[in-house]
């Protein structure tokens, strides 16, 4: 591989770029330097440590290592998923759903990259499965926080519709079927406009890093298309564990709406 | 002699409501008047079995929890103050066309308002629909909350008399509503609730 190498020369002077947001704010009266200049030393601070800890973890290569911090991956996208939404439900659930969720979708999707699709040596090389898990947690976060956020919102707000068939003799199933739709539909809108547009309008960020690391484009395309396959495939499986343990949820042993177990975030 | 096809209520309690007591028979109606916040919405959803509540509701010697939660409100029908709708016609929230339109006249509704978009219609169109739908397919126990507050005077003699054929034909009726002459005239049975006293918890 032939790339160019950076030196902290070059890191700097790069930086000097930021001046110019510095100076739109001084011009401008944003009041945004002070928390601009503390985002950039986040961003660089942030992704220095991410470097030295995958330089340490890549030299292990033991698999406990890497199962340990594929789960604080987990956890932690667990915490994002319940941040975004604005209503949750109450106690363990408000995360249990989430995090259930990103684990059995991300780990079968990424059992199935990484022993089927890439198969590398050993086949858990955190070269490819760290950068590949991140890259399917990210996107199942998304699609389970927008179909949580889309369930419970139109829950609240369907609640007349959803008991008027409940009062009527509808089963839980047949009366919160529209708002499980929503939720479905709306999860998996981000991935399919994301295909649709890949490479028109946007190169997908690996590709584009593989590509300036030297690889061919031809290889790289490859390996964006088996990518967002994976992510497809786990962000749909993703949205569809959340959203039907959500909606079991949503009603009890009676089949009527429970609007109590939810709250809206603090 | 064992009586057949009553419904009761023992010693039921929903939220901070109750304890409620009663039992109706086939034909029968129970009026339910009080003022607003003394848990008459509660009463009638607790009987349909949408909200949760403790003691016992029975209907025909069955008690509500020796079936699902759906089969109890095909038979025991609650229908709300105002009323939800999920499609786009009110038509659409109707199982039978045929039936549907042999009694929009006897409510006083066009034919043409069944496939109108329901958005499009006054409140007292939606209520008397609403009234309509929780009619189809014969209930047991009709609970209906205000089911004529929206009325005119005219439109609301027809409902009334179709409130009456439902219990002429052995129907049962929990009837919830602010019209002391309504009271009068529906009820055999009446339940006067309060709200319920200030007891010093207000969490």
């Amino acid at each position: 591989m032939n790339y160019v190498s950076l030196d902290i020369f070059d890191l700097a002077v790069a930086a000097l770029l930021i001046l110019i947001n510095g100076a739109i704010s001084v011009l401008f009266s944003l009041g945004i330097a002070r928390s601009l200049f503390i985002a950039a030393i986040r961003m660089s601070v942030q992704l220095a440590a991410v470097g030295f800890v995958l330089r340490y973890v890549f030299s292990q290569s033991t698999l406990w290592l890497i199962g340990l911090i594929a789960i604080a991956m987990v956890l932690i996208a667990g915490r994002e998923v319940m941040s975004r939404q604005k209503y949750r439900f109450a106690g363990f659930w408000g995360y249990g759903i989430g995090v259930t969720a990103l684990f059995a979708a991300g780990f079968t999707t990424l059992l199935f990259a990484m022993l089927i699709v890439i198969n590398p040596d050993p086949w858990y090389e955190p070269r490819y499965l760290l950068p590949i898990l991140g890259m399917i947690l990210g996107n199942i976060l998304t699609a389970v926080a927008l179909g949580l956020n889309t369930l419970l919102t139109t829950a609240r707000r369907e609640q007349r519709a959803i008991e008027a068939q409940l009062a009527l003799g509808y089963s839980w199933s047949q009366a919160s079927n529209p708002i499980v739709r929503d939720a479905l539909l709306t999860a998996m809108m981000p991935i399919i406009n994301a295909m649709a547009a890949s490479g028109i309008v946007a190169l997908p960020g690996m590709m584009t890093g593989q590509i300036l690391a030297g690889i061919a484009p031809v290889e790289a395309v490859k390996y964006q298309i088996v990518i967002m396959f994976l992510i497809a495939g786990a962000t749909a499986l993703g949205a569809l564990i959340a959203v039907l343990i959500a909606n079991r949820r949503l009603c009890d042993d009676r089949q009527r709406l429970r609007l109590d177990r939810i709250s809206a975030k603090d | 002699m064992k009586w057949s096809g009553m419904f009761e209520a023992r010693n039921l309690h929903a939220l901070d409501f109750g304890p409620y007591n009663f039992t109706l028979h086939p034909g029968e109606c129970l009026v339910v008047t009080g003022p607003s916040g003394s848990g008459k919405s509660v009463l009638l959803r607790a009987l349909a079995d949408l909200n949760d509540s403790e003691g016992e509701v029975i209907l025909d010697n069955s008690p509500r929890r020796s079936m699902s939660g759906p089969d109890w409100r095909k038979k025991v029908r609650y229908l709300a103050a105002e009323p939800g709708w999920w499609a786009e016609t009110p038509a659409g929230h109707f199982h039978d066309a045929g039936w549907l339109s042999e009694n929009l006249a006897l409510l006083g509704l066009e034919q043409t308002l069944a496939e109108r978009s329901v958005s499009l219609l006054s409140t007292g169109e939606r209520q008397r629909m609403a009234l309509l739908r929780a009619l189809e397919d014969s209930p047991t126990v009709l609970l209906a909350d205000e089911p004529t507050a929206a009325l005119d005077e005219e439109a609301t003699a027809k409902a009334e008399k179709l409130l009456r054929d439902f219990t002429t034909r052995g129907g049962i009726l929990v009837f919830v509503t602010h019209s002391i002459k309504q009271a009068k005239a529906f009820g055999n049975k009446h339940l006067k609730l309060e709200r319920p006293a200030e007891r010093g918890n207000a969490a």
